[in-house]
């Protein structure tokens, strides 16, 4: 098995899978495109995270990141919340898959985006303006293709190059994500690349 | 638990004649086929016998089979050796849009040496349209590659009629025929073709031992240069034993395989037609009638492929997906985006492949299982929460 014992024991047990109808905050990261997509609901009380439901489209490490996700963060405040890193969640699944990091980086963004989208609902209702029901946000990625990390052109099928920019590209090992060939450093995450 | 093999594109298991003829390669029959000596000469036979075994299957000549250890290296010698051995003649190559890695990166290394290839599409069901081959063809085309069959959607394309386009403009033909050999009848002569690849482990042989069928008198210029092994056109010390479970595997499949097809087909059809009769939103990928006997694939919708190769992994059965999360690219099949597959459909392939062995009652138990592990994914999809308050419910 590619997985950890505790990604596979989230991905078969997931913890608070689900929506909530009435939530404080929304957010959703990723697009079916590029593999996955997550949807976290928050319920806020006392600057303290009292429930949280996700759902997600995506592989098991995606799935089981949102559970481990959800299961940190709840009853933290919100400051604690946002100090969760990919790399904290990461590391209590007892580690990924260097290809799958890029999952984790999801997670977190998920529940840092619903944490955002409440703290932006509470500015709206101080500003009185009409409260009520905010529609959640239209993620920002739905819809759109993987990007080019250097001029954010669409990178189509099998390749490995920017037709916009001309870039030649390849997948960073440690987050998954396109890199410029030949430079010493990813873009994304900065990790060192290998050099053949 | 109970365990049902259901990934043939992945690896057929090995037969246990083949095995058995295989063992005493690896034990006292060890000799170098080059070398003089009685021991040597012995193996020499074994690799000589392999060779007919493996012609006879494709209805080919002894010398015009030359082993490798993989499809992949017969896929590049093909496409690499047939366009530089024509280097003066021109630069082009014609490609399906559906080819094997191992084509289509073998043409974007040429694409750095001086060639430009032209990818042929295909239709919604996985075909290749002949006449858009033909169309694609250049005065500078010196090559073209199409595959005889898809591991993935496990269409079969109209090889021999994009053949005979080929040599009626003297241009070079190779066919990937790495899913098809051993399963369906193939034959070099009726296809046509100048080259045709195939690989032991897609019919019950060892992995590590595959084979380029190459037409007589065809220039080719080898990947590894170094000794005469393989008439000079493939170096290196022969894997003795595998080649020898080729020859075996070959032998049998051609005893076999009308039977194991018709079986496996039989069995393949209840999958077809009933797998989208208990789950709803399924549908079937590649062609409903011109597909490998024991083939079926779909897409599930809302739900990623790698969550169900696991779901369904824990419940004993292992099959294929052409997602992006199952990949280590992390890209969705580009077989799928080509045949005009939507991205988020395209993630939820799920690839069954059934081997010598797979009964009726294994396809039965996989219907059963099937069902629940789509349904607790799908309990944890955004894309399926919308489809169903889309759908009023």
């Amino acid at each position: 098995m590619i997985y950890s014992d505790k990604v596979m024991e989230h991905f078969t047990n997931p913890r608070n899978v689900g929506v909530i109808k009435d939530a404080d905050g929304v957010g959703q990261v990723g697009n079916p495109v590029c593999g996955d997509m997550m949807t976290f609901y928050i319920k806020v009380e006392n600057e303290r995270l009292k429930d949280i439901k996700f759902q997600t489209f995506g592989c098991g490490a995606a799935i089981a990141v949102s559970s481990m996700v959800s299961e940190m963060a709840v009853g933290k405040t919100l400051q604690e919340a946002m100090a969760i890193t990919n790399t904290s969640v990461a590391e209590e699944l007892g580690g990924l898959p260097k290809n799958k990091l890029h999952c984790s980086n999801l997670g977190a963004d998920a529940l840092h985006a619903a944490i955002e989208d409440y703290r932006k609902r509470q500015e709206s209702t101080k500003k009185g303006e009409p409260a009520g029901q905010v529609p959640p946000p239209e993620s920002k990625e739905e819809h759109e293709e993987c990007f080019c990390p250097y001029c954010e052109g669409p990178i189509e099928g099998l390749d490995e190059f920017c037709h916009s920019c001309e870039v030649e590209l390849e997948e960073c090992p440690e987050c998954g994500k396109y890199t410029r060939k030949g430079d010493e450093t990813c873009i994304s995450c900065g990790a060192a690349l290998p050099r053949k | 638990m109970r365990r049902i093999y259901l990934d043939h594109i992945a690896s057929t298991p090995v037969h246990p004649l083949v095995l058995e003829e295989m063992l005493p390669y690896l034990k006292e029959r060890f000799g170098n086929p080059q070398s003089l000596h009685a021991d040597g000469q012995e193996a020499m036979a074994a690799l000589e016998e392999a060779r007919e075994k493996v012609a006879g299957l494709l209805g080919a000549e002894s010398a015009e089979v030359y082993f490798t250890a993989s499809g992949s290296e017969s896929n590049n010698l093909a496409v690499k050796g047939l366009a530089l051995a024509q280097r003066e003649k021109g630069n082009h190559l014609v490609l399906s849009a559906v080819e094997h890695q191992s084509v289509l990166h073998a043409a974007k290394s040429l694409e750095k040496l001086g060639f430009t290839a032209t990818l042929v599409s295909v239709d919604k069901q996985g075909r290749v349209d002949p006449e858009e081959v033909r169309r694609a063809l250049r005065k500078e085309t010196v090559l073209v590659s199409v595959m005889l069959a898809n591991g993935e959607v496990g269409t079969i394309e109209p090889v021999a009629e994009i053949a005979e386009i080929c040599r009626s403009r003297k241009i070079l033909f190779h066919s990937d025929a790495v899913d098809a050999v051993g399963n369906i009848p193939v034959n070099v002569k009726t296809l046509g073709v100048d080259a045709l690849s195939l690989a032991a482990h897609q019919f019950y042989g060892p992995k590590g031992a595959a084979a380029l069928f190459l037409k007589k008198a065809t220039r080719i210029l080898p990947l590894i240069d170094g000794g005469i092994q393989e008439g000079g056109r493939r170096a290196g010390t022969e894997n003795v034993a595998a080649i020898v479970g080729l020859g075996k595997a070959a032998e049998l499949a051609a005893a076999e395989m009308a039977a194991r097809g018709l079986l496996q087909s039989g069995l393949r059809d209840k999958l077809m037609v009933e797998l989208p009769r208990r789950v709803d939103r399924v549908v079937l990928t590649g062609h409903p009638v011109e597909r490998l006997p024991h083939h079926a694939s779909f897409c599930v919708e809302f739900i990623e492929g790698e969550g169900m190769l696991l779901g369904l992994d824990m419940k004993g059965i292992a099959c294929s997906s052409g997602s992006a999360c199952t990949s280590k690219a992390l890209k969705a099949s580009h077989v799928l985006l080509a045949m005009g597959l939507d991205h988020a459909l395209a993630q939820g392939s799920v690839v069954f492949s059934l081997v010598d062995g797979t009964t009726s009652d294994d396809i039965g138990h996989l219907l059963e299982v099937f069902p629940p592990v789509i349904d607790r994914l799908r309990k944890m999809s955004p894309l399926y929460t919308k489809y169903l308050e889309e759908k009023g419910q």
